[in-house]
């Protein structure tokens, strides 16, 4: 499909500013891969004392947006210290280029954290490394953290996964890591769409009731959304504690079962409105 | 500033024949009647649409009974499979393969969700589909099996003579896609044991929004447009004289072309695809070389990604398609390059150029002209281009 992009990300990946490497650089950040579909590699010449970015030079493998993102980003930071670049986000990048379609956000939020990484670089550190207990890899497939989908949240104010999705990446092949998007959500966001728990007790649910609240959401929610990633899943058991299920076609194979059963037990739970365990049979 | 366009798409979308509009151009202005009519008005354009039927069978080597017109091929894929399934309610099992177009692909995971049970079969590394793995497939309760004659993204034509023979010693219905293939490649189905098989006006140099479905005589069949008693019942909704017409008009043309256009479409796509190979390096041919369509190319370029490729291609007046994450509107690369085990990174760098009749030694030059440059560009500004690529 043929991307709406603004006149300036025109010009910026027909006639990108700032290609190569800076010799000499005393800061790189890297991030991304070639599997993920988009990689970016910033060097920097950072003055010693003042912490002024003398020079930026970008190389990024990409889509045009990409590309435009990297150059947009040189061309801001060169001249400012490095406190004043980053505080520069990826909105600034994207209100620079006049605005990038919402499924491209993820390439400003790339350029963000590309000069995070140098910055890192620069001071010695391991990149993110002050919050290194909460840090983990979320979205396997396009190997996105927390922290990332957390800076993504509050800076663009998202509300939705699909909208993590467009600004990250997280959540748009395999969708295991969905649920815990919508933790993540649902702690930064309280008005978010997931609604939080009651302490109060849940009221009494008649077996009838409580298979038919299953069928409909295996049916309406969990299927669908297996089904996206060639597989299925099929309700063999209902008990007053415990829901069984075999999975079928590619989840019933998949290494990632184990969070797939977290995903189908989260949502069953939600349905249900109390707690409840999914146990999985081969 | 003027720069000629460079068509090179033709397996999204063809231009119009002039002869095409000519033909249905009556149909467009006076000739406004409803084949349904009881008046002459209008009723005699039942006769030029049956004259259309017969020149679209004439192509494929059906009788004109079996010609049944939609308005695409999706309508076409979606009406043969939901029929398979009307027809058959107790078998609840279907077969096709990993590499189908959208239309197959959506239809099959919604039927999935309603319980079905689809089973999408490998492809060789160079996109053939065996006819040995579809009769693996095949289970008592298989309602059809669904593979296309030829792929979209790679131009790959699989063996669909013996696939279908191999189903139908099975006794199961068999459907193929032949959207890309018809008008390029001879069809005679009054051999091929298909039972039904759809294609598009639209991939034939005939107007979006007309397609049809040949249904073998014999076959059991239900409507999936509901309406009226146009096509035999089998089609509600008014007769779309215009299309029908450009329709005929485009397999007659493309029946009367086919020998020819092969000869000289393929020299101008090897010599294309030659030009690339050997002006560029680390560029992948994909997809098996000898059994695909005589206007498709598909190639990557490694260490740079498609979507920027297709821009400053575009920029360059180069009109060509990818199989990248980027320009698919997803975030992951064609599922059918995929299936093939290509590596992601080659998956985002392929480009596909498809040629039609009226491509000329001309468009090859240009693109020749401005490829090495734009690649080379892209593998400057990429992190993960060796050195020695740059010199």
């Amino acid at each position: 499909m043929a991307w709406d992009y603004s006149e300036k990300v025109k010009q910026h990946y027909l006639h990108p500013q700032n290609v190569g490497v800076v010799d000499n650089a005393n800061a790189v950040g890297e991030i991304g891969s070639m599997v993920c579909g988009d990689a970016l590699k910033l060097t920097l010449k950072i003055q010693e004392g003042t912490d002024v970015i003398e020079d930026a030079k970008f190389q990024t493998y990409g889509c045009g947006s990409a590309i435009a993102s990297s150059s947009a980003l040189t061309e801001l930071i060169k001249g400012r210290t490095l406190d004043e670049a980053l505080k520069i986000t990826n909105q600034d990048l994207a209100v620079y280029l006049d605005g990038l379609p919402e499924e491209k956000m993820h390439c400003s939020v790339m350029g963000r954290e590309a000069l995070q990484a140098a910055a890192a670089n620069y001071r010695g550190e391991a990149f993110v490394h002050e919050e290194e207990s909460e840090y983990h890899t979320v979205c396997q497939c396009f190997s996105v953290n927390n922290l990332t989908i957390e800076h993504a949240i509050r800076e663009n104010n998202l509300t939705s996964v699909e909208q993590v999705t467009h600004y990250t990446k997280a959540g748009g092949a395999c969708r295991n890591c969905v649920p815990e998007i919508e933790a993540i959500l649902q702690r930064l966001v309280p008005a978010a769409a997931v609604p939080s728990a009651t302490d109060e007790a849940p009221p009494p649910m008649s077996m009838f009731r409580r298979i038919k609240i299953i069928e409909e959401t295996l049916e309406t929610d969990i299927r669908p959304a297996l089904h996206t990633d060639s597989g299925g899943l099929e309700l063999l058991d209902v008990s007053e504690t415990e829901i069984t299920v075999r999975f079928l076609g590619r989840c019933g194979s998949c290494a990632q079962s184990g969070s797939t059963l977290d995903f189908v037990q989260a949502r069953l739970e939600k349905a249900l409105g109390r707690p409840t365990i999914v146990r999985e049979v081969k | 500033m003027s720069m000629p366009l460079v068509y090179l798409d033709n397996n999204a979308t063809t231009s119009v024949a002039p002869e095409v509009l000519e033909a249905m151009l009556p149909y467009l202005r006076d000739a406004y009647g409803n084949p349904s009519s009881m008046h002459d008005f209008g009723g005699h354009l039942s006769k030029v649409v049956d004259h259309a039927r017969g020149q679209l069978a004439a192509l494929i080597g059906a009788h004109p009974d079996e010609i049944i017109f939609t308005s695409c091929g999706t309508e076409s894929d979606n009406t043969a499979i939901a029929s398979a399934l009307e027809t058959q309610p107790t078998k609840r099992h279907l077969v096709t393969t990993k590499v189908e177009h959208p239309a197959l692909i959506s239809q099959m995971n919604f039927l999935q969700k309603k319980g079905y049970e689809v089973t999408f079969v490998e492809v060789r590394p160079d996109g053939i589909c065996e006819p040995e793995t579809v009769r693996a497939a095949i289970r008592p309760d298989t309602a059809i099996v669904s593979v296309m004659w030829a792929n979209n993204e790679t131009g790959v034509i699989n063996p669909i003579a013996e696939i279908a023979a191999a189903v139908k010693e099975k006794g199961v219905l068999f459907h193929t896609d032949a959207v890309q293939a018809v008008g390029k490649e001879p069809i005679d189905l009054s051999v091929t044991p298909v039972d039904m098989l759809s294609l598009s006006g639209h991939k034939l140099h005939a107007p979006k929004g007309i397609g049809a479905l040949f249904l073998r005589r014999g076959t059991p069949f239900r409507p999936y447009i509901m309406g009226g008693h146009q096509e035999n019942g089998r089609r509600g909704g008014t007769y779309a004289v215009p299309n029908i017409v450009a329709l005929g008009a485009a397999a007659e043309l493309a029946g009367a072309h086919m020998a020819e256009e092969r000869r000289r479409v393929t020299a101008l796509r090897d010599r294309l695809e030659a030009g690339l190979l050997e002006r560029i390096p680390a560029v992948h041919r994909l997809g098996n070389p000898e059994l695909r369509l005589f206007n498709t190319t598909a190639v990557s370029f490694e260490f740079i990604e498609g979507e920027a490729i297709l821009l400053l291609l575009s920029e360059n007046g180069v009109c060509a398609s990818s199989g990248s994450a980027c320009s698919s509107g997803s975030l992951e690369p064609s599922h059918v390059l995929r299936a093939m085990g290509l590596p992601f990174e080659l998956c985002h760098a392929s480009i596909r150029f498809s040629f039609s009749r009226y491509n000329t030694d001309a468009d090859v030059d240009r693109v020749l002209e401005v490829t090495p440059g734009i690649i080379r560009e892209l593998r400057r500004i990429s992190p993960f281009t060796p050195p020695e690529l740059l010199r």
